[in-house]
Parts: structure tokens; sequence; C-alpha cells
């Protein structure tokens, strides 16, 4: 185990290589000056000269590739053109929102997701089953900045009962604003967690093990869980795993509608405003955040089954 | 006695590619509902100029943010112009991304996976590499995290989208040429020596394409919905251009206006995503049984 535990986390140096220098050829050589595409068309010469040397684009790539390299682990992204911050003071105030939002909306989707399963699996192709269904369909289709609107519209315009922007200070406030995009996020969560575990939990119980378990006269209750439940953990764990990147990618749009702080509308208004530093900054954590959790999910696997060896 | 030929002609007839749409489409009531509003769609994409009431993109100073009236059938947004006539061109928008995207991602990826999975060795190892770690970004974020680079406008999001998919086509052409590359005729058209590319055009793509069109149907709605998230976002279809997507932002920044473009805008997009959310399914179990529940 602590065996993979390392090879597993020495595996992630080069993807994290990688990932780093993806990020600098998307921002260094796809089409675009971002001299021109910041100061805009009408700039003049000595304006461009300066920004390219503010931002360290005036010297050879190889030299941009280094310090771009350098002020990633140095934690130096540069400043933000208009706010005149560091643009890692901007990560660090946004980042605990969308982390909050993230967290909620897992635990909100898990808690609703996975007994729906199990209710659809345990009256296969009855009423309960269809309904987790249709509810499934609905939500793969409806997009979550649609349903966030339409919670927005209804519960905190026309009736009152959420507020309609910012993230609240306190405890208690921080919740009460948090409710209502997370719940969003969670609806989708809740369609796509309940029929995976439909799915793996049928799978299992078609296995020798629970046709022994029940002759050998286990309270029904224990087979579901103990028995059944228990094995299809592995890919509802990989389940979880997906479904905490796609809640991280839902909440860009989440935190555009319900007007709250994050990472994902620093990222959207430094795309208006034309940040590149910024721009930067949030592709960046965006993309470490993915290979951070995929880690993490590996690192799940060996707790949840023993039997995932290192290849 | 039974004669050869008669044995023969007990086999059924082989299916054309006729039939496989036919049964396709025509499995279960719901895939034959879908069909049906998929194609009530293209219908209305297609003659949006003869069906809009209204210039999409003609303001009026006098009716801004108007309830649904018998004039607009949907009222109109906060530069008074007509919801439907805007959501009708917007449908345009959507089903266009929606095919070209999914198309263009099956024929970039199908190369590379292939290229990947015949020559094996260091262009493996290199394609492998970028495409696995592309593969661990939902399509979204990979969407949103490309066009924060590139911007929008019509070009940019067909290549956006596209980028997004490949990885997924390239997988599955990979996994695929390695197991058609053990075939005997392969082994032959080498032995033989046949070119390289008309091995990979002749012997190998046409005996990969059942799960890669599966695939292309299923991501027809997939390509949809990014497509209305950037128009949401702001990084999609460029004001004042419709879309589906950025009809619902325009509704959300006049929020005290009508709530009527979000509601029909939003109810478009999850009716459309719905269908081909139905029919790739279907598609997708009558091509590769193997992922049929």
């Amino acid at each position: 185990m602590a065996r993979y535990l390392l090879l597993r986390l020495a595996d992630a140096i080069p993807t994290i290589l990688l990932v780093l220098t993806l990020v600098f050829i998307a921002m260094r050589i796809l089409p675009g000056d971002p001299a021109l595409a910041a100061l805009g068309d009408n700039a003049l010469p000595e304006q461009i000269a300066e920004f390219r040397e503010r931002m360290g684009l005036n010297v050879p790539l190889w030299q941009q590739y280094l310090n771009f390299m350098g002020g990633v682990f140095t934690l130096d992204l540069g400043s933000s053109l208009l706010k005149n911050t560091p643009v890692i003071t901007l990560i660090a105030q946004n980042l605990p929102y969308t982390i909050e939002l993230t967290l909620v909306a897992m635990a909100m989707g898990i808690v609703a997701g996975i007994p729906l399963g199990v209710i659809a699996a345990t009256n296969r192709n009855k009423l309960p089953d269809n309904g987790v269904r249709v509810f499934s369909l609905i939500g793969y289709a409806i997009p979550d900045f649609y349903l966030g609107a339409l919670l927005l519209i209804t519960f905190s315009l026309n009736l009152g009962w959420f507020p309609i922007n910012g993230a609240g200070e306190g405890f208690v406030d921080r919740l009460y604003h948090v409710f209502l995009p997370a719940l969003t996020l969670a609806f989708v969560k809740a369609a796509f967690l309940g029929r995976l575990t439909r799915t793996s939990l049928l799978e299992v119980f078609g296995k020798d093990y629970i046709r022994t378990a029940r002759a050998k006269g286990a309270r029904e209750n224990r087979v579901i869980y103990r028995h059944g439940l228990r094995n299809a953990l592995l890919p509802i764990t990989t389940g979880l795993g997906l479904s905490l990147l796609s809640t991280l990618s839902g909440s860009v749009a989440i935190e555009l509608v319900f007007n709250r702080p994050g990472i994902g509308r620093l990222l959207i208004s430094a795309i208006a405003e034309r940040d590149y530093a910024v721009i930067q900054g949030g592709v960046l954590v965006f993309a470490m955040f993915v290979v951070l959790i995929n880690l993490l999910m590996d690192l799940v696997y060996v707790v949840v089954d023993p039997r995932v060896k290192v290849q | 006695m039974t004669t050869i030929s008669e044995g023969i002609s007990a086999l059924p007839p082989a299916p054309g590619p006729f039939d496989t749409v036919r049964r396709i489409l025509f499995r279960s009531p719901t895939v034959i509902a879908a069909t049906v509003m998929i194609a009530i769609f293209v219908v209305v994409a297609a003659l949006a100029p003869w069906l809009a009431p209204y210039d999409p993109l003609a303001q009026s100073m006098l009716k801004i943010n108007k309830l649904p009236s018998w004039e607009n059938w949907l009222g109109t947004d906060q530069f008074g112009r007509d919801v439907l006539s805007r959501m009708i061109y917007g449908a345009r928008n959507s089903l266009l991304f929606g095919f070209i995207s999914p198309v263009l991602a099956a024929i970039f990826g199908t190369l590379l996976g292939v290229v990947a999975g015949y020559f094996g060795g260091y262009t493996d190892r290199i394609i492998s590499r970028v495409v696995d770690l592309l593969l661990a970004f939902p399509e979204l974020l990979l969407a949103i995290l490309i066009a924060a680079v590139l911007g929008g406008g019509f070009w940019n999001i067909i290549a956006v989208i596209t980028v997004a998919f490949i990885p997924g086509f390239a997988r599955v052409a990979r996994a695929q040429t390695l197991s058609v590359k053990q075939e005997p005729y392969v082994e032959a058209a080498i032995a033989v020596g046949v070119r390289t590319p008309i091995i990979i055009l002749r012997h190998i793509v046409p005996n990969i394409m059942a799960p890669i069109v599966a695939l292309m149907t299923l991501w027809v709605a997939s390509a949809i919905r990014l497509e209305a998230s950037l128009s949401f976002l702001g990084i999609g279809t460029q004001a004042p251009n419709p879309s589906w997507g950025n009809i619902i932002r325009d509704g959300l920044n006049s929020l005290f206006g009508s709530p009527w473009p979000i509601i029909g805008a939003g109810a478009a997009i999850t009716i459309v995503v719905l269908a081909f959310n139905l029919v790739g399914d279907a598609v997708r179990d009558a091509l590769d049984p193997s992922t049929a529940r």
C-alpha cells in the first residue's frame, strides 16, 4: 500500500509538468497577441512594448518558459492589469467560495443520489424505479445554469426565501447563501449518482454471494447494505470522482447565475476584461484541481478495494 | 437431401444501412417521440427566416421587457427584441454546432487514435499520454479553458468543442485499432505489400466505425449543451447574434424584467438535449451491444 501511494505520487509529477507546459503553450502560441488583446487594436507601439516588458513577453520563448515554471513553483503568477493586485491574492480570496460550493453540492448530491439508486434497484421496473429513471433523464438534459436561474427566479425573486446574490458572512449566513447554488449542482449530481448506484447494485445483486446471503436467512436490509452496497462501492467511487470534477466545472456558470464570488467568476470576468495574467492563473487553478482530484481518486480506490494493485 | 443453395437461401438477407437506421429509430415509442422532436427543431431551424415573426436583431424602445402577448408570444427582452424570433434563429446555432463539432472531432480523433494504435512505439506513447491527460478533464471545463484563451465567435466555438471531444474519440479509435490490427486480413494486406495509408483507410477505419458513430450521436447532445453553456458564460456565440445560451444570459442580466426569455430558451435546450440523448442511447445500444443495459 505505501509502495503504491509513493509510485502514484511519483507518477503525478510528470503529469503536473505536462499540464503546466500545455497551459504555457496555450497561452503563448495560440493565435492572438496578448498585448493587442489586452490593449485593443488602437494601442500605441510604446504601450505595447511596455506591456510586453511588464508581462515578461519580450524575452525568448525558452526563457519565458523557465520564468513561467519558476513563477508557478514560487506562487508568483504576476499581477492583474486592472486591479493591480497579485494574481495569487485574487485566487486566495476566491478559492474558498468555489471549494465551499463544490463540497456542499457534492454532499447534497450524495445524500440524495445514493438512496435514490438503492430505491430504484430494490424496486426494479416498478413505480419508484421509473420515477428515478425520469428524474435522471431530466437531470442529464437540463443545463445547470438554466435550473439555477429557475430556482433563483422562484425562490429568491418571487418568494424571497433566499438571497439573490453574494456569499454571506459567518457560518450560518454562508450556508444560507450557498444553499440554492449547491442545490442546483446537487440535482444533476443526484441524477448521475442515482443511475450509477442503480446499475452497480443490480450487477452485484446477480452475484452468487447475494444468493448465498439470502439462502442463509440474512435479513433483506443486511443483504442490500452489507453485501450489496458495500460491493457496489467501487464503481460508485469512480462516479464520485467524475462527479466532483463536473461539479467543479458546473460551478463556473452557477457562480455567475447566483452572482457569487469564486474562481469561475474570476476567470470569466478576466476573459471579459482581457486580463491576461488572471486568465492564466484561473486556467492553472482549474487544471491543477483536475490533476489533484484524479490523484485523490486513485488513492481512494486502494482504500475502498484492497485488490487494486500497482501495474 | 438439402442442397447447398437451399442452405444459403435460408439465411436472412444481410441488413442494409437503411434497415439499421429503421431498427434504431423505431425501437420504442420514446425513441420515436424523440426523433419527431428533433425533426421539428431541424425544420424550425431550416425555415427560420419564414417562421420567425420578427427580425431577431430588431430593437424597439417601445416594447422593452414585455410579457407574452398575441404580438410577441414569448414577450420581448431588455432591448425590445422579440424573444420567440431570437429562439427560432438560436435553434440554427445550437443545431449547427451540435452536428458539426462531433463530426469534426470524430474525424480528427479517429485519425489520432488510429495512428497511435497502428504505429505503436513512441508515437503511441506521446499521443496516449496527452489524450489520457485531456480525458481527465470534464469536456465543459476543457472547453471553458480553451475558450478562455481563444475567445468566442463561430469558428472558435467549433474549434473549442471539437478539441474538447477529440480525446474521447482518440481513445476509442486506438483501442479498436489495436484489436483490428491483429486480424488476419490486415496481416495479409501487410504481407502482400499494400501501402500503409491504404491499409489504414481501406482495412482499419471501416472496421472501427461502429463505436465511433455511436459516440458521435451521443455527443450531439453534449455539443448542444456545451455551446449553450459557453454562450451563457459570454465566451460562445457573441451578442447580438441569438443563441439559446445567451438569451438566458440576457434574461439574467435584466432579472427584474420578464422571466419568459429564460424559461423559453432553457426549455428548448432541455428538450433538444433530452431528445438527442434518447436517440444517442438507442444508436449506442444498436451498434455496440456490449454496453447495452
